[in-house]
């Protein structure tokens, strides 16, 4: 097992005084892919926002690289769910990436370091030669890896990734979680999504989160966690794909 | 050019190119932030101040500066309180700003006839020290977009990146906000109070139809800010037309043909 990277120890988080979690718990080590299922509004979103910094906790500790969220935010690469960017603004591909280096930046403009880190980060996700392109013009999966490219132009250790291919078909799901297996073996990935089988195939181990996070270091989730986490038998069927999320079972789960 | 043997004509077109200037910068950001609606009400509060300004006896320029600094101010807070309706209190400060305006000129004591020159505009008749003024102005808005060129357009195209990436994303609001007052002052002078949105908003809408960045889009704007003004004024003289209103009708009718020939294109 690699260092501890993030350190999560009984976590409560409010929204305009609801609970959106409770009781999180976790621990992320080096390298590790994490991915996290959950319903939609289990607070899955909130949760990458607290560990960005953007939602304080109400109570519990958040460690990243062992100092607290303000201090190593800037460790953090975040890919955040489908933005509905305005398609007539008229900003290039390069101009986005680019952008990831404000926080760095030395003078007025970039220097041609922050472009060659931006160009850098563009051959990562294959998209160098579209960097003169406007984000109008994209498609979805075009949009996802420049959105991806950007984060890494931080220069992460670790990356955060909301529902990445919930706008892309699933031709480009594939391809893209095979870029994510690349990229895990420089840096930790967490990934949250709603869609189980789409994730389970990829990432190294995985968790649910439904107000608070059921997780066993393993790749495989069992019933229990499942229907804890859905609040209903879920119909959750392994077949079509590589590895099994569920243990082998009698009869059919939902039914 | 017989009608630039005037000098009310030369300072009228001087006073337009300084205002395309402001307008055409500040104005590209209202369109691609979307804050059309609070530059609105930015620019209706300035009222408020120019009836101060009368009220206590001095420059009606400064109090409408005074009183869009506050309020841009002012709803540079209410827009970073998401849980607050934004548009129902951006509506209240601007009829607020309108009503007050309205009390303090009643209370002036004397004559108040050019009242009617800051709702609508009077190109022809701004007073050199006004003309010093806007370019000073147009300097300050000048010099704070050069500096905070990437700053300014990584907030309006994706806030909560910014905001993840280490920028203090409410400070560039405000300080947007302070330009687009500076901007409103700057173009009270031309086209009025009520007719400021349509010149700050449509060489920007124009321009962001035919560009492929921010600073095309400011260059664009800032030129067509400029064709409209001038026409609008040459117009103006010519039939006799109030000139602020014509050059708003001039602006509207080139952002019609620029639509259409958009379509046109496509199709």
């Amino acid at each position: 097992m690699g260092k501890k990277v993030i350190e999560i120890e009984n976590l409560f988080v409010e929204l305009d005084g609801i609970t959106v979690l409770e009781n999180v718990n976790l621990t992320v080590n080096e390298y590790d892919f994490l991915g996290i299922i959950g319903p939609n509004g289990g607070g899955k979103t909130t949760f990458l926002r607290v560990l960005l910094g953007l939602v304080k906790p109400a109570r519990g500790k958040v460690r990243i690289m062992g100092n607290p969220v303000e201090k190593n935010r800037h460790l953090l690469g975040y890919v955040p769910q489908y933005a509905v960017f305005d398609r007539s603004f008229p900003i290039s591909v390069e101009e986005v990436v680019v952008s990831a280096r404000l926080a760095r930046k030395q003078g007025i403009r970039f220097s041609n370091e922050d472009y060659r880190i931006a160009a850098s980060a563009l051959e990562r996700v294959e998209m160098l030669p579209l960097r003169s392109r406007q984000m109008g013009e994209l498609s979805g999966g075009e949009r996802q890896r420049v959105l991806v490219a950007r984060a890494l132009a931080v220069q992460p250790r670790i990356l955060l990734l909301d529902e990445p291919t919930a706008s892309v078909d699933s031709r480009f799901a594939a391809g893209f979680y095979e870029l994510l297996r690349e990229l895990n073996r420089e840096m930790t990935l967490i990934l949250v999504s709603h869609d189980i089988s789409a994730v389970s195939s990829y990432v190294k181990t995985l968790a649910c989160m439904n107000r608070t996070l059921y997780y066993e270091h393993s790749r495989e989730l069992n019933r229990e966690m499942i229907e804890n986490t859905y609040n209903c038998p879920v119909d959750l069927i392994a077949h079509g794909i590589p590895h099994r999320v569920l243990p082998p079972h009698d009869g059919v789960v939902g039914s | 050019m017989e009608i630039l043997q005037f000098d009310f004509m030369r300072n009228a077109l001087l006073v337009g190119l300084l205002v395309s200037v402001a307008c055409g910068m500040i104005g590209t950001y209202v369109v691609v932030k979307r804050i059309v609606f609070i530059s609105g009400g930015i620019s209706h509060t300035a009222y408020g101040g120019i009836g101060l300004g009368y009220y206590l006896g001095f420059n009606p320029m400064l109090g409408a500066t005074l009183f869009t600094i506050v309020s841009a101010l002012g709803m540079g807070l209410v827009q970073q309180r998401s849980s607050q309706r934004q548009d129902t209190v951006i509506g209240v400060m601007w009829a607020v700003g309108m009503a007050l305006g309205i009390v303090f000129v009643k209370l002036s004591p004397g004559y108040t006839a050019d009242l009617m020159s800051y709702l609508f505009g009077s190109i022809l008749t701004v007073p050199e020290r006004d003309i010093l003024f806007i370019l000073l102005l147009d300097l300050l808005i000048i010099a704070t977009v050069y500096r905070y060129f990437e700053e300014f357009k990584a907030v309006a195209f994706d806030e909560e990146f910014a905001r993840v990436s280490g920028l203090k994303v409410e400070f560039y609001n405000i300080l947007l906000l302070l330009l687009v007052a500076l901007t409103v002052v700057v173009m009270i002078r031309a086209v009025g109070i009520i007719l400021v949105i349509a010149l700050l908003t449509i060489p920007p809408a124009i321009a962001g139809e035919y560009s492929r960045g921010l600073k095309g889009m400011m260059g664009l704007a800032v030129v067509l800010g400029i064709i409209f003004t001038t026409a609008g004024l040459y117009l103006s003289y010519l039939f006799d037309l109030p000139s602020g209103a014509t050059i708003i009708l001039v602006a509207a009718t080139g952002y019609i043909l620029a639509l259409l020939i958009k379509k046109k294109i496509h199709t």
